[in-house]
């Protein structure tokens, strides 16, 4: 019943590797080059897991080599596998480190940043095995092991940072929807700003103590709270929540009545703790998803200045 | 008063840039007139732009003719400059009077009578007919004054007049339809009709500050919804929920499902839901539309080109209408822009003072275009040339064939020179003048073409899908071209009716053979062709429905479809279908019942073709009935997969359907690259904002965050660049073009109006400045110098902008643009959003291979 003759998939709009200008070629907007996304793929299964298979032959042979090339067993570093293997790390490490560059520099060509992620987590996971072996398990209480020590810490924070990333973001996501659309963080605070001030108004009928309960959760910035609250999305302070308790408790000592003010105080209140919920449980999402970078990133400067301190002493004193 | 107060010899209706401008000429040459405006102040429509807009002088290369001036600056010195010429002219102003109609006075013009046609909602016509009369002409006031004038110019643009309460009493004093100023309003009962951002905006400046003491009620015909796009249609959100929320804060009454019934001093009676009820009221502020100046315009004699709602009255090249004497120029001849308005108005008067041989203003344009074509001709020997040599233009006066030219193109060809490559993007439309092309029909075979002679039109299919060139073609012989842009070429189907049919006649054959090919010839189909119909379909409604009989085919002409098929009591969702595609051969080759529903996913236009003439051709060439067969087959295929993953996959069939809808709702179906983000991957890093921002002079094009999820799949607020855009609909200066990507793109000429932004249904256009210029990445890195990638914030950009007191340069630096997505053309890599997702959460998408059983087959074989 239907087809599209003369519409094959590969000539479609965004597809066309083939594309040529009209007759008035417009020298200022060169041609672009199109990359085609039919279905699309995870950094962690980039190109059929081509890092993966990289980082993995690089360990085998490293391994291989290790076992089977006869070497002292002293002061392995000093040998041709040493020298070499000392050499793929530390070219690694800094080649590694450049993704913070390769992120931010936004310049034209037919890179990938998924690519680049790609085999920085494969590359990255195989200086376990290289970087190790280059020790020759020769481990002591000195600045080259500082090295291999702060470089375990980095991929191993780097562990949790795939584990997140891998986790994380569809419960970011789901936490985001509601039946209208996806609820952006801004509108989320905009959300909490107009119950507040509709909490405000509500509130000029309560009693002197009431509305000083009430205040104090208008006073509460939502941002506050350490880095363990956001991280858990235990906020035990929490105003709001402690000013609905005890307007709760009040009204039940007081006679019922018809249009109490604290009914309409409280109702606001549960809808702020709720909306209050799910702006933690975005923050603590978006706290994980960040947090292990602080702990990647400047141990991974640490790195670099140990890596240089080993490699200078190891050409000068060793 | 109803009494005859001057007679003059030109009556300038409107003083806008057209108008004002006419008027000076009229005082320069000492001719008796008067100028007409409705307000106390001249040209309404620039003084109500904000304060200090920039206005701008485009085209650029287009000379002013006026004894008014006029350079791009800001909008009070150009007021400025307007009043004290106006003053200086002596010209004879008449603030603040409406002209009610327009009459000949003179003797009955024989024959010369106008048809007004009047369109009913229920699709009846009513038919007026209007005697003419020769001038001079009685110009009636709204305050019963009269004027009489020889001649008439009508410079009244194209806003028209608010629409006015029709109920018992709309006529009190009291009922208003604007509102200047809501802080001097004081204590009063004011009720707002309308629920659209001006009456939004209205009635929540008045109720704002309570110390006012107003009490506000705002009235909408729709009923209570918990989600505001419902109820309330017309209004921008953040406006609609502010409104939701005003009222919940008790700070005024939105009622609803709430009509006026009658109005009288101090109270109003409203009909509701529950009966009637009578509330006070003290001030009417009605912001429901406004009428287009068509009916007065009419009924002042005046013909329009045609019914079509875009359409122009009829001009003869001095501007003349068809009531001899009345002129019409500006915005309502169908020229917006300030410099052509003016030109206009100075044209006209000379003109109407005897001066007949002033070359308009857009004579060494036009005169451009023509010079690179051999033979030396002159403009009006090109243009008459032009217009007697081919078809679709032979029914143009000479100023549409010079409005028609200027945003036009005209080209000479060398033998085997190509006019346009298979599968480049274009939408314009070629005519050919002189000469004879080649299509070729095989991209492999370059001897395997079909001639196309002078005086016909080729690249028809691009004009009316927007998709891209079918077919390359070739220069045959010395060959000279008209390429008609888009925007011009609606224009003249909608001027010329002849020229209407005579494309769309053609489109459909030619649409017909490409698509069919195998050998068909004009003559096999021109029974079909004979029988075609072209419809419009709005958006959902089905063109055929499962399990009905017909054999129609229906060609997609504009627009896009979705195929869906009833499978366990839902429907699910089949195969989209582009423009260009054909559906329901099936019933017809094998007969039953139609198999599935096919419905619009967007506004489009099918070409309905008889079901049983089709059948004759397909008797009569057994080739084409094998195409279609094997055709048949593919979709067979694809039904069969359904029906058979149905049972074991139900969920992920009904996710994949369920998805589909989604993605058609929210624009897909007339997308042609779309950003698309998978949930299960973004992190939320927002480096693809950072890297737009980057990749485009620091501001981002796009929202990740905000747009609709499904799924999992989340539509960020960034450009579909669709097939028909939106925002290229009404573009003064006509900066907004498609690419030889298909990328939909704001040259540099952007005027700043904001037009495109308000035109785009999916919020992807922002206006802004551009911020300086960033310190390099490295000294970020290094030194900490700058915001680091991404958009800087305003703070910033406000900070290190390099104003340097000269207000020309610093206002050109504060000048707003309208920034989109360019899908980054001409950046080597492609759009920098998805090069720079870290995740591979962010792809680009067209949707005709995205929405594809493939996926789904994918998918499952993934589960």
């Amino acid at each position: 019943m239907a087809s599209v003759p003369g519409l094959e998939p590969t000539e479609t709009a965004a597809t066309a590797e083939d594309t040529t200008t009209t007759d008035t070629p417009r020298s200022s907007r060169r041609r672009t080059r199109r990359n085609k996304v039919t279905s699309h793929d995870s950094f962690l299964s980039y190109a059929n897991g081509r890092w993966w298979k990289i980082a993995g032959l690089l360990c085998l042979a490293s391994l291989l080599a290790y076992i089977f090339v006869p070497l002292p067993a002293q002061h392995f570093g000093g040998t041709w596998l040493g020298y070499t293997l000392g050499t793929i790390g530390a070219g690694l490490i800094v080649w590694l480190t450049l993704l913070g560059v390769r992120k931010r520099a936004m310049t034209p060509g037919t890179w990938s940043l998924k690519a680049w992620t790609s085999a920085h987590v494969y590359l990255g996971l195989s200086l376990i095995v290289v970087a190790t072996l280059h020790t020759g398990f020769d481990l002591g209480w000195n600045v080259h092991t500082l090295a291999w020590a702060l470089m375990m810490i980095v991929i191993v924070s780097g562990m949790f940072g795939i584990w997140f990333y891998w986790t994380l973001p569809q419960a970011l996501s789901e936490n985001r929807y509601d039946e209208d659309g996806a609820v952006t963080e801004k509108q989320m605070i905009e959300q909490l700003r107009s119950l507040d001030r509709q909490i405000h108004d509500a509130a000029q009928p309560l009693s002197a103590e009431d509305a000083a309960v009430v205040e104090k959760s208008l006073e509460q910035d939502p941002f506050d709270g350490s880095i363990w609250n956001r991280v858990t999305a235990r906020y035990p302070n929490c105003a709001t929540r402690r000013a609905a308790g005890t307007l709760r408790e009040a009204r039940a000592f007081r006679p019922r009545v018809a249009d109490d003010p604290l009914d309409r105080v409280d109702a606001l209140l549960t809808r702020k703790e709720a909306m209050l919920a799910r702006l933690r449980r975005h923050l603590r999402l978006k706290s994980l998803l960040q947090l292990w970078l602080y702990v990647h990133v400047p141990v991974t400067f640490a790195l670099l200045a140990a890596l240089s301190a080993h490699i200078v002493s190891v050409f000068f004193y060793w | 008063m109803g009494t005859v107060s001057d007679t003059f010899r030109v009556a300038i209706i409107g003083s806008g840039p057209a108008g004002m401008s006419a008027a000076s000429r009229a005082a320069a040459l000492g001719l008796s007139h008067v100028l007409i405006e409705k307000t106390d102040h001249l040209s309404d429509t620039i003084f109500k732009y904000q304060k200090g807009k920039h206005v701008m002088a485009t085209p650029s290369q287009l000379i002013l003719r006026s004894d008014q001036e006029f350079d791009a600056g800001k909008r009070e010195d150009i007021l400025e400059k307007w009043n004290s010429r106006t003053a200086d002219l002596g010209i004879n102003v008449k603030y603040e009077a409406e002209v009610k109609a327009i009459r000949g006075t003179g003797p009955a013009i024989p024959g010369s009578v106008q048809q007004i046609v009047k369109r009913n909602r229920d699709g009846t016509k009513d038919v007026k007919e209007l005697q003419r009369h020769e001038g001079p002409y009685e110009l009636e006031l709204t305050n019963g004054e009269k004027l009489i004038a020889d001649t008439v110019i009508l410079a009244i643009g194209t806003q028209g007049n608010p629409n006015l309460m029709r109920c018992p009493g709309g006529d009190l004093p009291h009922v208003t339809y604007q509102l200047d100023d809501p802080t001097e309003v004081l204590d009063e009962h004011v009720i707002v009709v309308g629920v659209g951002d001006a009456g939004i905006e209205n009635a929540r400046g008045l109720a704002e500050d309570s110390a006012q003491g107003n009490v506000v009620s705002i009235l909408n015909r729709k009923p209570k919804s918990t989600n505001v796009r419902e109820s309330f249609a017309n209004a921008k959100e953040p406006n609609a929920k502010a409104l939701v929320e005003d009222d919940a804060d008790g700070k005024l009454t939105i009622r609803y499902e709430t009509e006026v019934k009658e109005l009288e001093p101090g109270w109003a009676t409203l009909s509701t839901r529950d009966g009637e009820e009578k509330i006070r009221c003290d001030r009417v502020i009605a912001r429901i539309g406004s009428a287009p100046p068509r009916a007065f315009v009419e009924n002042c004699g005046i013909a329009f080109t045609s019914e079509d709602r875009l359409a122009f009255p009829q001009l003869s090249p001095v501007f003349e209408t068809t009531a001899p004497g009345i002129f019409v120029i500006g915005a309502l001849a169908g020229y917006p822009l300030i410099k052509h308005c003016m030109n206009q108005g100075y044209d006209v008067v000379e003109f109407i003072n005897g001066n007949t041989d002033l070359k308009p203003a857009d004579e060494p344009l036009l005169a451009e275009k023509f010079a690179g074509l051999p033979k030396g001709r002159s403009v009006d020997e090109w243009l008459e040339h032009l217009r007697t040599s081919i078809s679709i233009l032979k029914d143009m006066s000479p100023l549409q064939m010079r409005e028609f030219m200027l945003d036009s193109d005209v080209r000479s060809y060398a033998p085997g020179e190509v006019v346009f490559e298979k599968n480049a993007p274009g939408s314009s439309l070629f005519a050919i003048a002189e000469g004879l092309v080649h299509v070729r029909i095989d991209p492999n075979d370059a001897s395997k073409v079909v001639p196309i002679e002078a005086g016909t039109i080729f690249g028809e299919v691009g004009l009316i899908s927007g998709r891209r060139r079918g077919a390359t073609i070739v220069a045959a012989e010395p060959t000279i071209c008209v390429e008609i842009s888009r925007n011009a070429a609606l224009k003249l189907m909608s001027q010329v009716p002849p020229a209407k049919r005579e494309i769309e006649r053609i489109s459909t054959e030619r649409q017909l053979l490409q698509m069919f090919g195998s050998g068909l010839t004009s003559a096999d189909i021109a029974e079909v062709v004979e029988t075609a119909k072209i419809r419009t379909v709005p958006a959902g409604q089905a063109i055929i429905k499962e399990g009905e009989d017909g054999k129609n085919i229906f060609v997609i002409r504009v627009g896009s479809m979705v195929v869906e098929k009833e499978v366990g009591g839902k429907p699910v969702f089949l195969s989209y279908l582009p423009a260009g595609s054909y559906v329901g051969e099936m019933a017809l080759i094998d007969g039953g019942q139609r198999t599935a529903t096919v419905r619009a996913a967007i506004k489009s236009e099918v070409i309905e073709i008889d079901g049983e003439a089709f059948e004759r051709v397909l008797a009569a060439k057994p080739a084409l009935m094998d195409k279609a067969r094997g055709e048949m087959d593919v979709r067979r295929r694809t039904n069969a997969l359904i029906e058979s993953k149905k049972d074991s996959f139900s969920g992920v069939v009904d996710l994949y359907s369920e998805q589909a809808k989604f993605l058609v709702s929210q624009g897909l179906g007339e997308a042609t690259d779309v950003l698309l983000i998978d949930e299960k991957l973004c992190v939320g890093c927002d480096n693809c904002e950072k890297a737009c921002a980057d990749a485009h002079e620091g501001l981002s094009r796009l929202d990740r965050e905000a747009g609709k999820s499904f799924a999992h799949l989340h539509v960020p607020t960034s450009c579909r660049h669709c097939e028909h855009p939106h925002c290229m609909a009404d573009c003064p200066p006509n900066a907004i073009h498609r690419g030889p990507d298909g990328e939909v793109f704001i040259d540099d000429t952007c005027i700043g109006c904001g037009n495109c932004q308000r035109n785009c249904p999916y919020g992807v256009i922002r206006m802004d400045k551009v911020p300086p210029p960033k310190p390099s990445l490295l000294s970020w890195l290094f030194f900490g110098k700058g915001p680091g990638p991404g958009e800087p914030a305003a703070k910033w950009a406000k900070k290190n902008m390099p104003y340097n007191g000269d207000p020309a340069h610093d206002e050109a630096l504060d000048r707003k643009k309208a920034i989109k997505c360019d899908m980054c053309a001409g950046i080597d890599g492609g759009p920098a959003c998805v090069r720079a997702c870290p995740t591979g959460a962010a792809i680009r998408v067209a949707p005709d291979e995205f929405l594809t059983v493939a996926r789904l087959k994918s998918e499952t074989e993934g589960a």
